[in-house]
């Protein structure tokens, strides 16, 4: 079985022998379709007869109502954010994503901590300081990049949710108007995760095309993972 | 580690266990400056109104881990730091901060996180100018805590750790263990130990001394509320009052 890696230290006063579920985090920017390929891979995995459970950011009991609260509020400045994403971050993994993996588990994670820092450094955050707080989270066995430009983003959120204060970085007021703000603010996301990209070993797929292709992408890359479970 | 601190004001901590008396101290010491006419602003630790109530959740349904504990209280060091602390050292205000970021050090790595994992969580705060360990032998803060208060909470007795099913002991044991890393931190941050079995009043003048050498030669911001005594009102042109002042309150 694969060694049990972490960023940095991980948890001291929790060791880890053995872990022999798989932890797949799919990252990319907002809108680019994460959450409808997760629910289908959740189908496909439990279709195959395997456990699977997922998790995704602001999802932790302990953070949610205080961290909904300030995002409403709009009253989070950037360290303050950074932190109490990390904290909502380790008590899902801690709570949720271990114990999980401990019982065989595929865990599908909806983002993972690379979203949370390539957030972060866009507002300015020092690149090994954000590093560094997540020194204590879980490699992945796998990390799935969708990957779009702004030009396909766009039409996607008018037809969807529409243009989100937090997802147009507004509270760093990219620009004067949402929608300016959005594609300035996008933009530079996508530039820091195709640099983590490379750095992680990130495997990338094109989102910008129908979703059953992505899906097939998909599937073909986790299915490596399937066979040693 | 810590950075120096380049801003304008002054940043003095105060560190010890519970039950060493540091709150008395900074509270007369508050008192003192503000009588001096400084502007002064007051922040203590785990006081951060947007996170309380994460906090209190947290405790109340036991959900800490070491980690998350450690990750939550930076949060709260964070949004006191960036709203609060930070801009009042620009301003030029004297910050008094019960407890600081070395209580993060000597708590969580009591409870086990990585010793350096956790200085980084906390590098962007600077080292204070002046850092005030009262020292006490762990049995005078037991009684301490155990005479004046009725009821010693969970996480205070670090009872997350299971040391001991007992209060009492699991509270000794743990706070034995953040003895040992606050004095492993002497050196490593320049401490300055102050002998917390001393009487309060004896603790106070020495405190006043310290506080006083490190300030000789420095301007900090006045308080108009404050006029200060020697030098009469018409010569003075006072810069604008830092707003934060206010916002903390007093000890």
């Amino acid at each position: 079985m694969k060694q049990v890696e972490f960023f940095g230290a991980g948890f001291p006063y929790n060791p880890i022998k053995e872990l022999p579920g798989k932890l797949i985090a799919v990252e990319g920017t907002d809108g680019v379709g994460r959450s409808t390929q997760i629910q289908l891979l959740r189908r496909w995995l439990e279709d195959e007869g395997f456990g699977v459970s997922d998790t995704g950011l602001r999802r932790s009991p302990m953070t949610q109502p205080g961290l909904d609260a300030a995002k409403l509020g709009h009253t989070l400045s950037r360290l303050t954010m950074s932190l109490f994403y990390a904290t909502d971050f380790a008590d899902r993994l801690e709570n949720h994503i271990l114990p999980a993996l401990k019982a065989g588990f595929f865990v599908l994670s909806d983002r993972y901590l690379f979203s949370i820092i390539a957030r972060d450094i866009v507002r300015g955050a020092n690149y090994e300081w954000a590093r560094s707080v997540y020194g204590f989270a879980l490699k992945p066995d796998i990390v799935l990049y969708l990957k779009t430009d702004i030009a396909h983003l766009v039409p996607r959120m008018v037809n969807g949710r529409g243009f989100d204060y937090w997802e147009s970085g507004m509270d760093f007021h990219f620009a004067d108007n949402l929608y300016d703000s959005f594609c300035k603010y996008q933009g530079l996301l996508i530039d820091e995760f195709d640099k983590m990209a490379d750095e992680y070993g990130f495997i990338t797929i094109d989102a910008n095309r129908p979703i059953q292709e992505v899906f097939e992408d998909l599937k073909r890359s986790i299915r490596p993972l399937m066979v040693e479970v | 580690m810590l950075q120096k601190n380049s801003y304008q004001g002054k940043l003095i901590v105060v560190e010890g266990i519970d039950g060493s008396g540091k709150s008395t101290q900074i509270d007369l010491l508050y008192k003192w400056l503000e009588s001096q006419g400084k502007a002064v602003y007051f922040s203590e630790w785990n006081s951060s109104k947007l996170v309380k109530s994460t906090t209190r959740l947290a405790k109340k349904e036991k959900m800490f881990t070491p980690t998350t504990f450690s990750l939550l209280q930076a949060t709260d060091f964070a949004e006191r730091w960036e709203n609060f602390i930070l801009p009042t050292l620009k301003a030029g205000v004297i910050v008094l901060a019960d407890r600081f970021a070395f209580t993060a050090f000597g708590r969580d790595v009591a409870r086990g996180v990585d010793p350096l994992w956790v200085r980084n969580l906390y590098s962007f705060a600077p080292q204070p100018d002046i850092v005030l360990y009262f020292r006490v032998p762990l049995d005078v803060a037991v009684d301490r805590i155990t005479s004046s208060r009725a009821n010693i909470k969970y996480y205070e007795a670090g009872m997350d750790l299971g040391l001991s099913d007992n209060k009492i002991t699991s509270f000794r044991l743990f706070q034995q263990r953040i003895i040992d890393e606050y004095d492993k931190m002497v050196d490593e941050f320049g401490f300055t130990v102050i002998d917390g079995t001393l009487s309060v009043q004896k603790q106070q003048k020495l405190v006043r001394q310290i506080v006083r050498k490190n300030m000789q030669g420095w301007q900090g911001l006045q308080n108009p509320r404050f006029p200060v005594r020697r030098r009469p009102a018409k010569t003075a042109i006072k810069p604008p009052q830092a707003r934060s002042t206010k916002e903390g309150g007093k000890p």
